[in-house]
């Protein structure tokens, strides 16, 4: 696009999304990369599975060309729907539990609303339980509940899901260990460096001291951007709870030189 | 003022519920000519198959042009081309197969210069905080494998493991999180 077709656009208005993040000339060509606080380690002794799964050679620097700071655009090839962010529609009759609303916006680490970008989720039921084969835990399945969902982001980066609180569950990784309740996150972003997978959690839960998987992310500030907040603003009256949760993706390099090769 | 990341955290036992699509494998649709397909086991330290994996992989098409959402470069004129596969199942055995192209050559890093083809690759599993990145190259592109900048900067005895191997209809490419033939992980 030319620069007087984007000042067209902006002086009609036509393309407000385009002022705030242009896909081509707002494309970062260099991404920043987090401090190491920022995520967990690979390898975690007291979350036990890590042992046998993490590298143990150092990782190599990759600089960010054109593969990394491109990504996909999947909404077709999982023909997504309007009901796929509804997770209590799904079935024939509703899922037990409490209705709620999460919803939130993703942004770049400028701020940047990242419009567009799918966003994936799936979780416990009400009693804990995945429905999945190889989930063992003595809680019921709920026929009503898959627990799966998926919706992009608009034009502000804001996404919004229908579904029923999970439970905590146990799980086998020490004595009596049990998962504060999370919902599963996937977020595709909008350039290879961007992805990520990660699990939003509900605020005072009373298993986070218990946790090595909350507790992987060592930094405090850090792991509160993991939990969602109850917002009474968003509640729908005789109807549903609502959680925000905001979702911050990597943005770009400060300075060329930040990230020179 | 600049906000931190989100942090990531393990895609867990259960991602089977949510994470796959129909036809998730294919980067290019069935039937595409040149086809090949690119298939491999995921081994954790211990040399056992990881079944609960997620693997996805991101490519040009043969020209070496993307589909990439910002619209960057020139757009792949392959008819059906995602250049993204994603492969992940309930009952995994550990294996993971890509019906794909081979990616042509792209530039970078640095003004000038040529890429050898590859892919790039993001591994998530049950036992990972985070997930691991590495690039399949190909073992029978010998020449640009000995001029592209990122695999230079690989310690040469550790390279091979980032060389899929032809075999029938398309080529291998085996991940070891561990052991003597560690796959080598990038610094994203």
């Amino acid at each position: 696009m030319s620069t007087a077709e984007r000042d067209q656009g902006r002086e009609t208005g036509q393309d407000e999304v385009r002022q705030i993040y242009d896909p081509v000339a707002d494309t970062p060509s260099r991404y920043r990369r987090s401090p190491p606080e920022a995520n967990p380690p690979l390898d975690y002794p007291p979350y036990k599975s890590t042992q046998t799964r993490h590298p143990k050679q150092p990782l190599v620097y990759l600089p960010h060309t054109v593969t990394e700071i491109t990504g996909p655009q999947l909404q077709q090839a999982v023909r997504l729907a309007p009901t796929d962010s509804d997770l209590t529609v799904q079935h024939g009759g509703e899922p037990i539990g409490e209705r709620i609303i999460v919803s939130g916006h993703v942004y770049d680490t400028e701020g940047k609303p990242l419009r567009g970008t799918l966003v994936e989720i799936w979780q416990a039921n009400a009693a804990g339980r995945y429905a999945h084969r190889w989930d063992r835990w003595a809680a019921p399945l709920d026929p009503n509940f898959t627990g799966a969902g998926r919706c992009e982001t608009d034009a502000n980066g804001r996404y919004e899901f229908t579904t029923i609180r999970p439970g905590p569950y146990p799980w086998g990784n020490h004595y009596n260990a049990w998962r504060p309740a999370h919902i599963h996150f996937s977020v595709l972003g909008r350039a290879f460096t961007q992805r990520l997978v990660t699990q939003m959690y509900f605020p005072d839960d009373p298993f986070f001291p218990y946790d090595p998987i909350f507790n992987s992310v060592r930094d405090e500030r850090a792991r509160r951007r993991m939990i969602s907040t109850f917002n009474i603003h968003e509640t729908r009256p005789n109807w549903a709870q609502a959680f925000n949760w905001d979702i911050y993706l990597r943005g770009p390099a400060a300075t060329p030189f930040e990230e020179a090769f | 003022m600049i906000f931190e990341v989100t942090p990531s955290q393990t895609v867990g036992p259960y991602f089977a519920i949510g994470m796959p699509y129909e036809g998730g494998h294919l980067i290019v649709p069935e039937g595409t000519p040149g086809a090949i397909t690119i298939t491999g086991t995921v081994y954790d330290g211990r040399g056992e198959v990881i079944p609960d994996h997620l693997i996805e992989f991101w490519q040009p098409d043969g020209d070496g042009r993307f589909v990439d959402v910002h619209g960057y470069g020139e757009r792949s004129t392959l008819d059906g081309f995602r250049g993204f596969g994603r492969y992940g199942v309930e009952d995994g055995d550990g294996t993971y197969r890509m019906l794909t192209v081979k990616p042509g050559r792209v530039p970078g890093p640095g003004a000038g210069a040529l890429q050898a083809p590859h892919i790039d690759v993001t591994l998530f599993a049950r036992g990972m905080l985070n997930r691991v990145v590495t690039r399949i190259y190909f073992a029978d592109e010998a020449e640009a494998n000995a001029a592209d900048a990122v695999l230079q900067t690989v310690p040469a005895a550790r390279r091979h493991t980032l060389l899929a191997q032809p075999v029938d209809g398309g080529y291998r490419f085996d991940i070891h999180l561990q052991g003597a033939d560690e796959t080598v992980f990038f610094d994203l």
